[in-house]
């Protein structure tokens, strides 16, 4: 390289346009989709976006701050509670769930600072037990009747084809926002601070990353996807009962959508929820058996394919669909332009 | 007859080349010196051959026996020992611990833990102190020590004075004279040119991965050698 | 209140037991086994499986349970463990998670939702109490449970420290590339671990089983509490966990006695305000609220 070299910082590949395009052009189809699909697979798209949800906000966590949460089904249940809370208080119901994933943004910024000081196991466990507490005290609320639950009553008033189409809207929305929102944080120069932190943090501090403020950002922004999405289930199920919510397995599910589709990346993440979803609509009703393929699946993956899918598919083809990085381009003296 | 022979033997840092095409011998009885500046693959030759290193290509073989693909721990079984760059003790054990540990293998001989207080004196006193809390030539000894006592027939040196004020050094070569006079086989890295050829029957020069010198000691002037270390003069002088 | 006392210093045995496999595993291995409440649960079933199908009682079935516990921790640890270890921190905490859900599910699918007990087996052990002055009763069966604990904890203390074994597995722990050049086989070494720390397991499922019920997905809370008395004790240290296991229980009981769910509030309170403060401790009170790294 001579001073005559000339070399462009590119963002963009020819198939992350195409990505992107691909993905405006979903966001469309999906918008309009309520005027011509049946109740059945309105309900099921609806779910298949808060997989998704959840999929992209465990793997932020994981994938980019490093931090493995056994306990993410805290705000799964603090979304819901909080929705029932407000609806009770006279909030429309769907103003009420927007209104919980904030509240819980909120509650996640003190529980933040001591979490944030934990490492690995204890992190993992911590925030396990943190949503335990949760639990009981929600069930300490007269309104939640304890176990028995309650429910999102005031959904009721909006006659049914109307209420689906509503949820369905929301949902869509609060995909596009928040994956929006995550992907212009990755873009931005938090991004590449995330992106520093995730391959080496040691280093990353030591070039005047923000390692910590950067973590708590994506704690708190993981925090407010994964309530939403626990709102979002609350409108679909109707039913409140703390212990569907408060439990485990939405680790377990969120843990095998990152690891098949592929953890610390993007794209990883959405294909994990589809394939979930897929399985799940496939599989679902097969009863407990369902369950330990997907933990078996869930081992095998962390032992072998540690990178999920989409990251054996990187690696291998170096395909990246969505702009988060940056490329140099170079142009030696002499060469083709 | 050879007792550890290295043929051709390539060693990778991820991406950089530590050893290039390697072939060395080392007879029983043999104490040999090797020399280079840093970053010559001095060290990573040394681990390769204790096993904690990988080759790329090439192959080891300790008493005609084929062990390339051997792991540590069988090595040492064999009759290899290191005592590797940077001492390497356990530093939550004591010294005894450490020392003890070095029977693991299960190797017969004359090395007993007592026998290690006996050639390095200054370590009797800290028998039962923790490794962490040794002064470099403390740590040295009983990193020495533990690799005596699995009575290893080849012992393997890795920068004995690193670290070390020159009095540490000192007692140490001086506590190794009997040791290097009975006949144990020794490969040693050394930085210190004199000392090496002091001690050393041969003295094997390495530069950038291979060798550039390769001499008895007696043979040598340290000019010869100073030159080759520093690749000013790249060929072997014939024993 | 001498009562509620003495009752929580012998549930905290109990939680002294199960939790020395997790700790043992943790400080020799680094990894937190997250399938250990499972695996505690699978040891019950054997036994009662043993017991319903063979009459054996479960302290004859341990005699067959817990060697196979060794050799399910040492082959969890070849296959398992030590490819999940290569791979990184977070893998082994998901690979065990993984393993958690398979166990549980599995279990379920053998044996159903029922609740079941090894106290049926145990004749009167089961409800038999010893008199202390002070009017206060103690169960055998809890005495008993704490003594195992102090033995087993002691044990793996005198294991660690004096014998061969013992040795190479604490160099194992500190630097496993070093133990190999001195003739250790680190593999070996953390597989004999596992296989220590299952045994204990095995003891700790037993106890489980006979002192009260178990089901399927009992290896949860198993997990958690005994996550919590080794945490509460000094994650890795032996002794430890037995005060650890003692104060999670301590809280656990005065909390029950407050109110039904202040079992669970205060024993996950303990924990979380032990956690924090320890970090707090070890950064002081600016780190602990730390300005933006």
């Amino acid at each position: 390289m001579n001073a005559q070299t000339t070399f462009r910082v590119e963002r963009w590949t020819a198939a992350s346009r195409t990505a992107i395009a691909v993905v405006i052009a979903l966001a469309v189809i999906a918008a309009i989709a309520p005027f011509w699909l049946g109740p059945g697979a309105m309900d099921r798209l609806t779910i298949l976006f808060v997989y998704i949800i959840l999929a992209v906000m465990w793997n932020a966590l994981a994938g980019y701050a490093g931090l493995v949460s056994v306990g993410q089904q805290l705000f799964v249940g603090l979304g819901a509670y909080f929705t029932i809370k407000l609806a009770d208080w006279g909030v429309n119901p769907f103003v009420g769930m927007v209104g919980a994933a904030i509240i819980v943004g909120v509650i996640a910024v003190p529980l933040s600072f001591p979490m944030l000081r934990l490492r690995g196991g204890e992190f993992a466990i911590g925030m396990w037990v943190v949503s335990e507490m949760a639990h009981l005290l929600v069930n300490l609320d007269p309104l939640v009747r304890g176990e028995t639950g309650t429910s999102l009553i005031s959904l009721n008033a909006f006659d049914a084809p109307l209420r689906r189409n509503l949820i369905y809207w929301l949902a869509l929305a609060a995909l596009l926002v928040l994956l929006g929102g995550l992907f212009m944080l990755l873009r931005s120069r938090v991004g590449a601070a995330i992106q520093a932190i995730r391959d080496n943090e040691e280093a990353a501090a030591s070039v005047g990353v923000r390692v910590t403020s950067t973590k708590r950002m994506i704690f708190i922004f993981t925090a407010v996807g994964v309530a939403m999405a626990g709102a979002l289930w609350l409108a679909t199920a109707l039913t409140f009962q703390p212990k569907a919510y408060f439990s485990v397995q939405w680790t377990a599910y969120m843990i095998f959508m990152v690891l098949v589709g592929g953890i610390g990346t993007f794209e990883g993440a959405i294909l994990g929820a589809v394939i979930f979803f897929a399985i799940e609509t496939w599989f679902g009703a097969t009863g407990v058996w369902y369950l330990v393929g997907l933990g078996a699946t869930a081992l095998i993956f962390a032992l072998l394919l540690p990178r999920g899918i989409w990251g054996e598919i990187e690696r291998r083809t170096g395909l990246r669909l969505l702009p988060v990085g940056y490329r140099l381009e170079f142009k030696l003296p002499g060469a083709e332009p | 007859m050879s007792l550890l022979a290295v043929t051709s033997l390539n060693l990778h840092h991820g991406l950089l080349h530590a050893v290039r095409d390697l072939s060395l011998d080392v007879s029983e009885g043999e104490i040999v010196a090797l020399v280079g500046a840093n970053g010559a693959g001095k060290t990573t030759l040394l681990r390769a051959i204790a096993g904690a290193h990988r080759p790329s290509s090439g192959s080891i073989s300790f008493g005609g026996v084929d062990i390339t693909r051997l792991p540590a721990h069988r090595r040492v079984n064999m009759g290899i020992a290191l005592v590797p760059e940077g001492r390497r003790l356990f530093t939550q054990m004591t010294v005894e611990e450490n020392l003890l540990l070095g029977r693991m293998s299960g190797r017969i001989g004359n090395w007993t833990v007592d026998k290690v207080l006996e050639t390095f004196p200054n370590l009797a006193a800290r028998r039962s102190a923790r490794a962490g809390t040794l002064s470099g030539g403390e740590q040295q000894a009983t990193a020495i020590g533990r690799a005596l006592m699995s009575n290893p027939s080849l012992l393997l040196l890795d920068e004995l004075s690193l670290g070390l004020s020159p009095i540490a050094v000192d007692r140490l070569y001086e506590s190794l004279r009997t040791l290097m006079q009975s006949g144990t086989t020794i490969v040693l890295v050394e930085q210190d040119l004199g000392r090496a050829m002091q001690v050393a029957t041969r003295i094997v020069c390495m530069l950038e991965g291979r060798v550039v010198l390769e001499a008895p000691a007696a043979n040598l002037a340290r000019e010869q050698v100073t030159e080759a270390y520093f690749g000013l003069a790249p060929h072997r002088v014939p024993a | 209140m001498i009562n509620t006392i003495v009752q929580g210093l012998l549930l905290g045995g109990y939680y002294a037991l199960i939790a020395a496999g997790l700790s043992f595993m943790f400080s020799v291995m680094r990894i937190i086994n997250l399938a250990h409440g499972s695996l505690a649960v699978l040891a019950a079933y054997l036994l009662l499986v043993l017991a319903q199908n063979y009459h054996l009682s479960p302290f004859v079935g341990l005699i067959i349970v817990l060697p196979l516990m060794a050799v399910i921790g040492f082959l969890l640890q070849r296959f398992i463990l030590d490819r999940a270890m290569q791979a990184g921190q977070l893998v082994p905490i998901l690979a065990t998670f993984g393993l958690a859900i398979v166990i549980d599910n599995v279990l379920f699918e053998l044996f159903g939702a029922n609740t079941r007990s090894l106290s049926n087996f145990i004749g009167s052990l089961s409800y038999d109490s010893i008199a202390l002055p002070g009017d206060i009763y103690v169960g055998e069966l809890a005495v008993g449970t704490f003594v195992l604990a102090i033995v087993v904890l002691g044990g793996l203390q005198l294991f660690l420290s004096f014998t061969r074994y013992g040795r190479a597995i604490r160099a194992t722990a500190e630097d496993p590339d070093t133990a190999g050049l001195v003739g250790i086989n680190p593999r070996m070494a953390t597989a004999v671990a596992s296989a220590i720390a299952l045994f204990t397991v095995g003891l700790a499922g037993a106890a489980l089983g006979m002192r009260g019920t178990f089901d399927a997905y009992a290896g949860a809370s198993q997990l958690l509490f005994a996550f919590e008395a080794a945490v509460i004790g000094g994650a890795g240290s032996v002794w430890g966990t037995l005060i650890g296991g003692i104060v999670l229980a301590l809280a656990q009981t005065f909390g029950a006695k407050v109110s039904p769910l202040g079992f669970l509030l205060a024993g996950h309170g303990v924990f979380l305000v032990v956690l924090f403060v320890r970090v707090w401790l070890a950064g002081g009170v600016r780190a602990f609220l730390r300005r933006p790294a």
